[in-house]
């Protein structure tokens, strides 16, 4: 039963399936990113509020939510490592980590060219948005801290065990930043309620959250595949996988 | 020679407080930072009592934060580069009884020194005499906290050479939330209101990483020393 469990250890294997794996993901992810862009910017309905400003969503949340998304897997993945003596699950972390970064970047400038029509401004001290850029910032801090070391291994290793503490602690940063802005808030930022959307906003929406999952699998799948390349240099079914 | 684990404890604290105290210029370094960046801010801003007062929580916490960051550079590097941590490591006592040691040293020489000067920076930042008990609570249970999320980067980056500013990059996020509370319990009582909530909360955090913080320390210094 464990089997594929210890599968996963081995470079070969996880190279193997990462290749085999890429294509699917890419393919799965054009469908439904296809059709969540088309559906959601042609024919879903202009919002009766903010007109055709909205359909940014569709890059967006999903966005935003896989910058959450990546976050919990690296940790997962390192403390995987961590505990099970896993390189490999090191290699996920270290693989997924840029990634995760720039779905967290890009919620951040999608969300301030919403913002701009909006709100009026680029930025506001929003709790979503703050917590948002701290998360931003947790991502640097695991990245530089695993390229601080000059012995890889270890570098891998203080990186879990950051993002581990970085994932305990993304839930208290969040609440605290929800009420601290809960209590200061003077003047309201024009808050946009969760309106009840209909079917036709809704299901391009969960198809590109479902097209970004995939895509972050394909990249993943090649990052991955790079960087088992990278930590495997010496090994002998490095040179051979080159070879053919 | 046996030695119980709360002796241990004991010893380690001793020998740290002596360390710190045969050097005072070191001592006092933090507090000084303490006291010219909160100097800054109202050279930089402006003059005016009602808006000094206004943003004084917010300044006061803010310097706090950076100044207990600045001297957590050294909780285990003068220790790692000489061989004593090593030493520590092997005496067969358990490392996390030296790792809660020597961050209750450092929060006693650092976080304890900022809540005694914290009245005096307090009075030039216009903070009424009734806030000062709720300033000094949450600057002496922030400080507390952030000492043991300290403690844990501290021991991520002490073989680094350059680790001061990622042990900055990686705490600053991690005590975010003790800014919003500590900078809210102060800022309720300078305005009048009552504290309670946001001092409840810093408690809580102060006692979720008390418990937490000493494990995942123990075990980054387990990585980096190795």
């Amino acid at each position: 039963m464990w089997t594929w469990f210890y599968k996963l250890a081995s470079p070969p294997y996880v190279y193997g399936a990462a290749a085999a794996l890429t294509p699917w993901f890419l393919g799965l992810a054009a469908i439904t990113m296809g059709y969540g862009l088309v559906a959601g910017l042609v024919f879903a309905p202009p919002d009766y509020q903010q007109g055709d400003a909205f359909r940014i969503i569709y890059v967006h949340a999903p966005s935003a939510w896989m910058s959450l998304f990546a976050y919990t897997s690296m940790a997962i993945a390192g403390g995987i490592a961590l505990i099970w003596r896993i390189k490999m699950g090191h290699a996920v972390a270290a693989a997924s980590a840029p990634i995760g970064a720039s779905f967290t970047l890009l919620a951040l400038f999608t969300g301030s060219l919403w913002g701009r029509p909006m709100w009026g401004t680029y930025w506001a001290w929003d709790p979503r948005l703050t917590s948002e850029l701290i998360l931003l910032f947790l991502y640097v801090g695991v990245m530089s801290l695993r390229s601080a070391f000059e012995d890889p291994a270890r570098g891998d290793r203080a990186a879990a065990l950051l993002g581990l503490v970085g994932l305990v602690n993304v839930p208290i940063i969040h609440y605290s930043v929800l009420w601290w802005n809960s209590l200061h808030q003077g003047a309201t930022v024009a808050k946009l309620g969760k309106p009840s959307m209909p079917g036709s906003m809704l299901w391009p929406l969960l198809s590109m959250l479902l097209g970004f999952m995939l895509f972050y699998g394909a990249v993943l799948c090649v990052r991955l595949r790079g960087e088992v390349l990278n930590r495997e240099r010496q090994a002998k079914w490095v040179r051979e996988a080159i070879k053919s | 020679m046996n030695v119980g684990a709360f002796e241990a404890f004991t010893l380690v604290v001793r020998r740290e407080l002596c360390l710190s105290f045969r050097r005072p210029d070191q001592l006092l370094q933090p507090l000084v930072f303490f006291l010219i960046v909160t100097t800054l801010f109202p050279l930089g801003l402006s003059l005016q009592l009602s808006l000094l007062r206004d943003m004084a929580p917010g300044v006061l916490w803010v310097a706090a934060l950076l100044s207990s960051l600045l001297s957590l550079d050294s909780l285990f590097k003068s220790d790692a580069d000489d061989g004593t941590l090593e030493q520590l490591a092997l005496c067969g006592q358990g490392l996390t009884v030296i790792v809660v040691a020597k961050t209750i040293a450092h929060w006693l020489v650092t976080g304890a020194a900022l809540v005694l000067v914290s009245p005096v920076v307090g009075t030039a930042l216009g903070i009424p005499g009734s806030a000062f008990a709720t300033m000094m609570l949450s600057l002496g249970v922030g400080t507390l906290t952030l000492s043991w999320l300290g403690a844990i980067g501290a021991g991520l980056t002490v073989g680094l050479r350059r680790g001061n500013v990622l042990l900055s990059l990686i705490v600053l996020p991690l005590a975010m939330p003790l800014l919003i509370f500590g900078a809210g319990a102060t800022d309720r009582a300078v305005s009048g209101g009552s504290p309670a909530g946001a001092l409840y909360f810093l408690a809580a955090l102060c006692v979720f990483t008390c418990t937490l913080a000493p494990f995942a320390a123990t075990m980054a210094l387990r990585i980096t020393l190795e």
